[in-house]
């Protein structure tokens, strides 16, 4: 059964001038760690914002549990938890206060659910008397995560949760959502970090309000046709504008310490060096790589942006 | 070394047990480290770390309690001016005004390192066609998008020439394309022989620098090239190179 | 229910946590009257004033030696002429005068009634209020007195002249309208702020998406303002009572009830600033511009609306606070019933549904 069936979703802001949503169809099995993956202002925020009954569609229709987004709103409010962009706390209120505020909002009470939040709660349990605005940004993140939680919802949406936290809470979080997501809970979760994707079970790739490409992280990857070398050298700059010139290149830019590049043919590693080294570069490195989303989104961003 | 660069000889920061305390608390603890010249330097931490306030030591921002520090050959203690005019200063929170054009952005910029009225002019004409901004350049600085804003910061920021160009936090949340874009901008700038000093806890970023140090509750605990911690480490990701230190960590804000 | 009051108790703790935001709601009110209070209590004792006794009879003589004996006055030669009166005025050695007509123990003899005039230089209104108060009372005290001694219910009315301010802007005045102003800055400017503040924290989107009913949200938000707007109410009331010695003299429940609906007013003026405003700041500014400004400037209790351009004195009549004043001073000062005020309240009741209705048709139960 589908939790979440999105169907030609549109949304503009500015009486039309702005298209933050563009036909966007999608559908989250029922126990499913579904990302969407895209930079800010890609329309994240505003598709969830509308499957959360937040903001009215232009066009298109979408359901949570069954139930309509516009005319359901009211029972769908009811059974899903949400996490917005921003960490949603009360700062002037302490980690227990803000948490069972939250649960009575819900109609529930904290010791009703605890076991659903307890993995997640003992982390920050000692601080529970400080004030949320006192707290770091993993701590923030996980407490906002036992608030939308406290209600046991079906569905969980949480939007850019790991934006501005460190890379340990990041990591910790995403080991969260898996045991919730065991718990049969279904999770959709954006980010603008493509290195995450690879946590969800399927993704949605989004750019200008239009997905690119919906799979599961494995079969994205493997839509990369083409070899995909990762190359080293002394000097970055200059090898990056030395691939530019080579012939036979097809895309090259920096990744991390490596520049990645594909070519039109295939090439020999040999001639490659050669013509690198002809143009004064040293400590060369060259090897044939498996793609990564990223290398996926650029291709898939620059076949979109040629399109247009 | 990776990317040597030729005049990777020449010191622009040197850092000697630089600390700095609050009452009890030991935001910056000894903190040691060389920065060479045109050389991309990360910096990294978690939250609480102890970056932000090494860095406003070392931008002149703050006075340290002990240890020396020299930034562009000017010393933290009692020459800040004079740092003040050799470095640029880029944040994501803060770098140009919204309500200004992009012109106006850059002559005020241009105008508070006291660039001339003609270099202004320059310079200006220069950095707007690099960034292809032609039609743009009268518009509003808010009606740009997220990336565009970035680039142009950094463009600003290294306006005046700085030896050092802090950068804190640069590029978040931008497509993956207009980010190596930003980055072609960084190592233009480093080619150029300016410094560049990234401040950051989002490891991929990391991996675009050529040496990276990493603070856990103030100190530094390691500074090495990213593949050369990743061998120490034994790990594939800059990410795990981080989580293996700071999960130790004891602080956070 | 039972979320109601645990969101009530949450609009408490925000309060009271931010102890800057106290300061000011509880400071500007008591530093307000204190001022007054001590501006004023130093006036008021060995106040010169002069007697003008044309009649030179039982009577007048008698109230003069009240007056002497007072501890507020200390009494000055007999003058004669008005011309005097009006020199000793302007030469600002006195602060007011009594003048006695001709036959007044024979007018109050024979007719049971008597006038006298009491002139005070009102450029102090605060003083001027208090020393007609005073003499008034000490004719009263009088004529009471003679009352009960022969049986006859005589009357002796005091004229009063304020000299160079008619309108007596001051004292009295100025209870009622610091009250205005604090019900306002409180209801209208803090229940727009924390409305909006949720809007910017973004708590707003969670509860939005919860089972919680969205107007209850911003209903829970009202409460601790009434509290606190009462609990300031009470404090500016006790100090005008026991430090400017100037009472409720009508019915005190009457100007709860009147305050309340006041309060009322200015919440859903406030609710619909919120609906509106983006940011705290420009919630802020609205009330600030939009709602103090005019209570200020429209109120009358700072500058006459009678002396106001036409369409400046119509625009007076959709501000709320005018009402208000005039229903408190009233109340408070002139002692009033219901009677007498039901129009100004009427009025209040109609502004009060209109920005009611507006608010909750503006209220959205989504984000735009």
């Amino acid at each position: 059964m589908q939790a979440i069936i999105v169907k030609n979703l549109t949304k503009t802001y500015d009486k039309g001038k702005i298209q933050a949503v563009d036909d966007v169809s999608f559908e989250v099995e029922k126990g499913e760690l579904f990302g969407l993956i895209g930079p800010d202002g890609a329309g994240k925020t505003s598709i969830f914002r509308m499957l959360t009954t937040l903001l009215l569609p232009d066009k298109g229709e979408a359901s949570v549990d069954g139930f309509d987004i516009v005319k359901d709103f009211k029972k769908i409010r009811n059974t899903v938890g949400y996490m917005p962009g921003k960490f949603s706390l009360y700062q002037d209120l302490t980690i227990e206060e803000n948490l069972n505020f939250f649960a009575t909002v819900f109609n529930t009470t904290v010791g009703e659910n605890y076991s659903l939040i307890k993995d997640i709660y003992i982390q920050i349990e000692k601080f529970k008397k400080r004030r949320a605005g006192k707290l770091s940004g993993g701590m923030k993140q996980k407490l906002a995560l036992c608030c939308a939680l406290i209600h046991k919802p079906t569905t969980l949406f949480l939007d850019e949760p790991t934006t501005g936290v460190d890379p340990v809470s990041r990591k910790e979080f995403w080991d969260m959502l898996k045991r919730l997501k065991e718990q049969g809970i279904t999770i959709l979760v954006s980010t603008p970090y493509m290195d995450e994707a690879n946590r969800c079970d399927r993704i949605a790739l989004i750019q200008s309000g239009k997905i690119l490409s919906i799979d599961t992280p494995a079969a994205i990857i493997n839509s990369f046709s083409e070899k995909l070398y990762a190359i080293k050298a002394n000097k970055m700059y200059q090898l990056l504008k030395a691939l530019e010139l080579f012939p036979k290149r097809r895309n090259s830019y920096a990744f991390g310490e490596f520049a990645h590049a594909t070519f039109d043919q295939t090439i020999d590693k040999a001639e490659l060096k050669r013509y690198l080294e002809m143009i004064g570069l040293s400590q060369i490195e060259i090897e044939v790589i498996e793609p990564t989303i990223e290398d996926v989104f650029i291709k898939l961003l620059n076949k979109h942006n040629h399109a247009e | 070394m990776q990317n040597n660069k030729s005049d990777a000889t020449e010191k622009v920061i040197v850092c000697k047990d630089l600390t700095k305390r609050f009452g009890d608390f030991i935001a910056a603890n000894e903190i040691t480290f060389d920065v060479y010249k045109g050389e991309i330097f990360g910096f990294l931490g978690a939250n609480g770390a102890g970056k932000t306030t090494a860095m406003r030591m070392l931008c002149g921002l703050s006075v340290p309690s002990s240890g020396h520090a020299l930034v562009a050959g000017y010393d933290v203690y009692k020459q800040t001016e004079d740092i003040k005019k050799k470095i640029g200063y880029m944040s994501q929170k803060f770098s140009l005004y919204e309500d200004l054009t992009i012109l106006e952005n850059i002559e005020f910029f241009g105008g508070i390192y006291g660039l001339t009225r003609k270099e202004i002019k320059e310079k200006g004409r220069s950095l707007i066609e690099k960034l292809d901004l032609q039609s743009e350049a009268k518009k509003l600085v808010a009606s740009l998008p997220l990336g565009w804003k970035q680039k142009l910061s950094f463009s600003v920021a290294v306006l005046h020439d700085p030896k050092i160009v802090f950068l804190d936090e640069p590029t978040g949340g931008v497509d993956p394309i207009t980010r190596r874009q930003f980055w072609d901008l960084i190592y233009e700038a480093s080619a150029r022989g300016i410094t560049i000093f990234v401040t950051t806890h989002y490891m991929d970023e990391a991996e675009y620098c050529d040496r990276i140090s990493i603070m856990v509750d103030g100190k530094i605990e390691v500074l090495d090239t990213p593949s050369n911690l990743k061998r120490n480490f034994k790990s594939t990701s800059m990410d795990e190179v981080f989580y293996q230190l700071a999960r130790s960590a004891k602080r956070s804000d | 229910m039972k979320q109601f009051l645990v969101f009530v108790r949450k609009e408490f703790y925000h309060v009271l946590r931010d102890k800057k935001t106290l300061l000011i709601l509880f400071g500007m009110p008591v530093v307000q009257i204190l001022l007054f209070g001590f501006a004023l209590t130093n006036e008021v004792k060995d106040s010169p004033i002069i007697v003008v006794d044309y009649a030179r009879d039982v009577a007048s003589q008698s109230i003069i030696t009240r007056l002497g004996a007072s501890q507020y006055f200390k009494l000055k030669r007999n003058v004669l002429s008005q011309k005097e009166i009006i020199e000793s005025f302007r030469d600002g050695k006195i602060k007011a005068a009594v003048v006695f007509p001709d036959h007044f123990n024979e007018d109050l003899e024979h007719m049971n009634k008597a006038q006298v005039q009491i002139i005070a230089d009102a450029s102090d209104p605060n003083t001027a209020t208090l020393v007609t108060n005073y003499v008034s009372a000490i004719v009263r005290d009088y004529q009471s007195d003679r009352t009960e001694l022969m049986a006859v219910p005589y009357q002796i009315i005091p004229e009063v002249r304020m000299l160079y301010n008619p309108q007596l802007l001051g004292a009295p005045n100025f209870v009622p309208g610091v009250m205005a102003l604090v019900l306002m800055l409180v209801c209208v400017m803090m229940t727009a702020i924390s409305i909006v503040k949720e809007k910017e924290m973004g708590t707003m989107e969670v509860l939005l998406v919860s089972p919680f009913q969205p107007f209850l949200v911003i209903l829970s938000k009202a409460i601790p303002y009434i509290a606190l707007s009462l609990v300031n109410l009470g404090a500016i009331l006790s100090l005008s009572a026991f430090l400017l010695e100037l009472p409720v003299k009508g019915s005190l429940l009457l100007l709860i009830g009147e305050s309340t609906l006041f309060i009322i007013c200015c919440l859903s003026l406030g609710i619909l600033i919120s609906i509106k405003a983006k940011s705290q700041q420009v919630a802020m500014m609205i009330s600030l511009v939009g709602m103090f400004l005019p209570t200020v400037l429209f109120s009358g209790y700072m500058f006459p609306i009678e002396n106001m351009p036409l369409p400046l004195q119509i625009i007076s009549n959709v501000v709320p606070s005018k009402w208000y004043y005039i229903i408190v001073k009233s109340v408070m000062i002139k002692g009033v019933g219901f009677m007498y005020i039901w129009k100004e309240t009427l009025i209040l009741i109609g502004i009060t549904t209109v920005f009611l209705w507006v608010s909750l048709k503006s209220f959205k139960i989504r984000l735009e």
